[in-house]
């Protein structure tokens, strides 16, 4: 990847030596250096990214025209899937789903969560690696494995899996019922299963790594924002990918060793199955036992993200750093407590509905606490707007417009009548897809130039969000009215009987929006792939921020800092101190004689 | 349209490249490392300007959405139940609305107002604990109230008074189709279960249950106005959702257990048809089907039928490849009318014996010929196409 950026930078490159050799295949696929595999990282979330949103432009064009036919389609998903252009519906669900587990996994928790811990955990905690190098290494490539196998799941004979990326049995587990239960789904669990394990050993890893391998004077309380918000989220990950791991080993035994964990008295295609006794209930809660957590791995490292992002850009501390840090445990910690929001109406008892109503309707005030933070630390700044700063604000954007409806959904009583469909797309699209979206975008913009030691264009940045801005609104607002009208999410086609023929042109501008901002990422494709060789070459601290990170040298070099660790003598969030001349003071920078600690 | 469409998209994407090749000759110049990526007082002025601009886009974008297709949501729930949503959700809106209102104002403003400049200095504001705990008491104080009204709400409705004089009607799911088994004079459904389908029986209902001798299956649901419908959902195969959007009523259908919904229907479905929103809404849709029709007539295909507007039950669980294709068409109607129809409807019981005194009329299983015959319904739309 940056093998061009080497030959350029010889001419200055030998200040520092490298103690042991690299071959191409030490430095560039089988590595242990955590900057590389954050590139790794990358580069699969962005590939993944590419797929999973290009998807998304299939289904939206067959939503918006149902009685067209496509040339793309018949190019794209073949002859047996889009017979003279024209999406067949199995595949629509396949589309569909798979649209959602890549990006809910392999883009959004693995190539966000995964660049960004492992780029920023060391580098910000002054470490010179990982705890475990190896076991990262070992995480990156079950990682691209499961990847592989997700993709592979796409080509074959009966289709990719398509129940919907929730996978519920029975749907998932009976081939009669839906052609991608079969080949797609042992696939689908397959590449899942070790997704998990990947997911597993760089929790592990960011864990340690934080607590055992902090520098001198980095004390939790020093720790950006950021680093508490990979730690967190690290934790979260422990907790309930397992879970996970196992709702998906029962229901390979439901389907291939004919246990019953989830399925009883089922009879389809005119036989009884000798199912007894189990619950697809029972799935459900597994399922989302994970499931929610998840939606917070994957919205607070983009929350970290911008938070930094955001100080660094006001030039001004951010807001109420402990009650920040309180916030994202609190979120943590009740993350795990509400899954059952989603089931209001799977049929458990009514009761436990009120328990999660309430459970879920707290989580609102720790995010309350995060927005009104973050608008805090915007007034009176000195606003640098870089492209990673517009993002970051985008970012507070749709996470107030899509966590306010969360409200909504998260009050049983009214989840009746909105619960799957449309509205809880947009809600959550809103809430932690395009907000995540944005924090990964944010991320790239801000560390690029740490990661490739060149620069994005700017311009092109500003292109890029503006449009993207514009576009995921243009999407998802509509959405919340279509759902409002009772349209249930996942149909096939929405002009069937004529209920809802009213809401087309609805979703014609829905999909306009969609396709216009879908190709608008490819700016950003552009901007990206063409930087890392030709881009403008970075300084050291382009940002002018405080963190270790920007102390390193732009040239990548093994153990991070040439010589000693730098010392840590104050938070990372002295921006604009009223005793130093310079408006940021590197957390390296010793206390003056005398200087008193103005935060808390 | 589409191809309009397209060529905009196009046209957008070629302007983007070309502009960005361009930009991208200009960096190539200099290759020493600087800070002209970085955002100058320029770009902050531009930026700050564009986020004033964004706040109103967002804004304009409210009030137009709210305008166009606030007309197109569901209002006047049909069922008694209704209101106390649709006031719950009432209270949630205004509140939804104050608050996204003012923080996407501070925000937008505050990126506006305080773009960078280098002449300027950033105000060292790093914590606060009389704001913070403001910010913290208001959402905890607004949340209770609304998690109190929730939940005496949703105690309301999904506690069944089991002595309440209900009537019970069973809702049955299966791939795709739904079917409905009243429980008749007794007001007890028979003992059902999958193991027990065989022929008319495609409920798998236990004929030697006493109860079971009134039950009367069906294909359309009716139901009668200002009664408690109670009902029990079964499915057979997967899961699926028993969506009633008009009824503001929703219930998962699972194999292998009985789930429950109870609500009572306050408009039949005459007088809902003559709601001057339906009204609206039918004239409408009717308007986009005339042209739909226009079109086809052209190409020389039959025209759409007008439309009426008719309470549905929607599948809203996906159940498989038609699950956009499961509903059945309900229809509430005055206790009288429907007792009429009611009575004029055989017992399975009955219907099981008849079958069995002429099996060569009947052929094979019903149930799952009427599975084909849907799938390939759909098969031969999609060739259509």
């Amino acid at each position: 990847m940056s093998a061009v950026a080497h030959d350029h930078d010889h001419g200055h490159d030998h200040e520092h030596v490298h103690h042991h050799k690299d071959t191409f295949i030490t430095k560039y696929i089988f590595s242990i250096d955590h900057k590389m595999i954050a590139k790794q990282y990358l580069l699969t979330g962005i590939i993944m990214g590419v797929i999973g949103v290009g998807m998304s432009m299939l289904f939206r064009m067959q939503l918006a025209w149902p009685e067209e036919s496509f040339k793309i389609f018949n190019i794209l998903l073949g002859d047996k899937w889009a017979p003279n252009g024209v999406m067949a519906n199995d595949i629509y669900l396949s589309l569909v789903t798979i649209h959602g587990t890549i990006m809910v996994f392999f883009v959004l928790t693995a190539g966000l969560s995964g660049t960004f811990s492992n780029l920023l955990i060391p580098l910000q905690i002054g470490a010179r690696d990982m705890a475990s190098g190896f076991m990262n290494m070992i995480s990156y490539w079950l990682f691209f494995l499961s990847s592989v196998l997700m993709l592979c799941s796409l080509f074959v004979e009966s289709g990719p899996a398509n129940a919907g990326w929730t996978i519920y049995p029975p749907l998932s587990a009976l081939p009669q019922a839906i052609s991608g239960s079969g080949a797609g789904m042992t696939l689908w669990l397959v590449s899942m299963a070790v997704f998990i394990a990947s997911s597993l050993m760089g929790s592990l890893n960011y864990v340690v790594t934080v607590i055992n391998l902090r520098t001198k004077g980095m004390s939790m309380t020093r720790l950006p924002l950021t680093i508490w918000a990979f730690f967190v989220t690290a934790i979260i990950g422990i907790v309930s990918f397992p879970v996970l791991l196992s709702a998906a080993l029962l229901l390979i035994f439901d389907r291939s060793f004919g246990t019953s964990f989830f399925l009883s008295d089922i009879y389809i295609a005119g036989e009884v199955l000798h199912y007894q006794g189990g619950s697809p209930v029972l799935f459900e809660h597994l399922f989302w036992f994970l499931g929610h957590p998840e939606v917070y791995i994957v919205i607070l490292p983009a929350l970290g993200i911008t938070s930094e992002i955001i100080a660094t850009n006001s030039r001004k501390p951010i807001f109420g750093y402990r009650a920040m840090i309180m916030s994202i445990i609190a979120i943590a910690f009740l993350s795990t407590i509400v899954w059952g929001h989603h089931m209001f109406i799977s049929g458990m008892n009514p009761f436990l509905g009120s328990v999660f109503t309430f459970t879920t309707l707290l989580i609102a005030i720790p995010s309350a606490v995060k927005a009104f933070n973050y608008i805090t630390t915007l007034w009176k700044g000195n606003l640098q707007m870089n492209p990673a700063m517009l993002f970051s604000i985008g970012l507070v954007s749709t996470f107030i417009t899509g966590g306010l409806t969360g409200i909504i959904l998260g009050d049983s009583t009214l989840d009746i009548n909105v619960h799957d469909t449309y509205f809880v797309v947009a809600h959550f699209h809103l809430v932690m897809g395009i907000s995540a979206l944005y924090g990964m975008f944010a991320g790239i913009y801000h560390w690029f130039p740490k990661m490739f030691g060149r620069m994005l264009n700017k311009n092109l940045g500003y292109v890029h969000f503006w449009v993207t801005a514009i576009c995921a609104y243009g999407v998802f607002f509509p959405m919340h009215f279509i759902g409002l009208a009772g349209l249930p999410r996942r149909y096939y086609t929405n002009t069937n009987f004529p209920l809802f023929d009213d809401l087309q042109n609805v979703n014609v501008l829905i999909t306009t929006f969609a396709l216009i901002g879908g190709a608008f990422q490819l700016v950003f494709l552009y901007n990206f792939f063409t930087s890392i060789f030709y881009g403008k070459k970075a300084v050291q601290n382009p940002w002018k921020s405080n963190t270790l990170e920007w102390t390193t040298p732009v040239e990548h070099i093994h153990g991070n800092w040439p010589g000693e660790i730098p010392e840590v003598h104050r938070w990372p969030y002295d921006y604009s101190n009223p005793g130093h001349d310079e408006d940021f003071v590197p957390q390296t920078v010793p206390m003056k004689e005398g200087e008193v600690i103005l935060h808390h | 349209m589409t191809s309009l469409l397209v060529i905009i998209v196009l046209v957008l994407l070629a302007v983007a490249i070309w502009q960005l090749t361009k930009i991208f000759d200009l960096t190539q110049v200099a290759s020493t490392s600087d800070n002209s990526q970085v955002a100058n007082d320029d770009d902050n002025n531009v930026q700050g300007y564009l986020m004033f601009g964004f706040l109103a886009f967002i804004y304009i974008f409210t009030i137009y959405g709210v305008y166009t297709w606030g007309p197109l949501v569901l209002h006047t729930p049909a069922s008694e139940h209704g209101a106390l949503i649709d006031n719950l959700m009432n209270i949630t809106w205004v509140l939804i609305f104050t608050v996204q209102a003012i923080t996407q104002v501070l925000l937008h403003y505050f990126a506006f107002k305080y773009r960078g400049n280098k002449d300027k200095r950033a105000l060292y504001f790093a914590d606060n604990n009389k704001l913070e705990a403001i910010w913290s008491a208001i959402p905890a104080v607004v949340l209770a109230g609304l998690i109190l009204y929730g939940l005496y709400a949703w105690t309301n409705i999904m506690f069944i008074d089991e002595d309440e004089d209900t009537v019970v009607i069973e809702l049955y799911a299966q791939q795709f189709k739904w079917t409905a088994r009243y429980a008749g004079a007794d007001n007890v459904l028979g003992k059902a279960n999958v193991r027990l389908i065989e022929g008319v029986n495609t409920l798998g209902v236990d004929l030697s249950d006493p109860y079971a001798q009134d039950d009367k299956v069906v294909t359309e649901l009716h139901i009668p106005k200002g009664k408690k419908i109670h009902f029990k959902m079964r499915s057979q195969d997967v899961l699926h959702s028993a969506y009633f959007p008009y009824f503001r009523a929703q219930m998962n259908c699972v194999p292998g257990m009985v789930t429950e919904f109870a609500f009572t229907p306050i408009y039949t479905t005459a007088e809902y048809q003559a709601m001057p929103y339906i009204i609206e809404k039918v004239a409408n849709i009717n308007a986009i089907r005339a042209k739909k029709s226009a079109e086809l007539v052209a190409k020389g295909e039959p025209a759409l039928d007008p439309y009426t507007f008719e309470y549905l039950l929607l599948c809203n669980k996906i159940c498989g490849a038609s699950h956009y294709n499961m509903q059945m068409k309900v229809v509430v109607d005055t206790p009288e009318d429907y007792k009429k129809w009611l009575s004029e409807k055989a017992t399975l019981v009955s219907e099981v014996k008849a079958s069995k005194a002429e099996p060569a009329a009947e052929g094979a299983t019903p149930g799952k010929d009427s599975t084909q015959s849907k799938d390939t319904a759909a098969v031969a739309k999609i060739a259509m196409k």
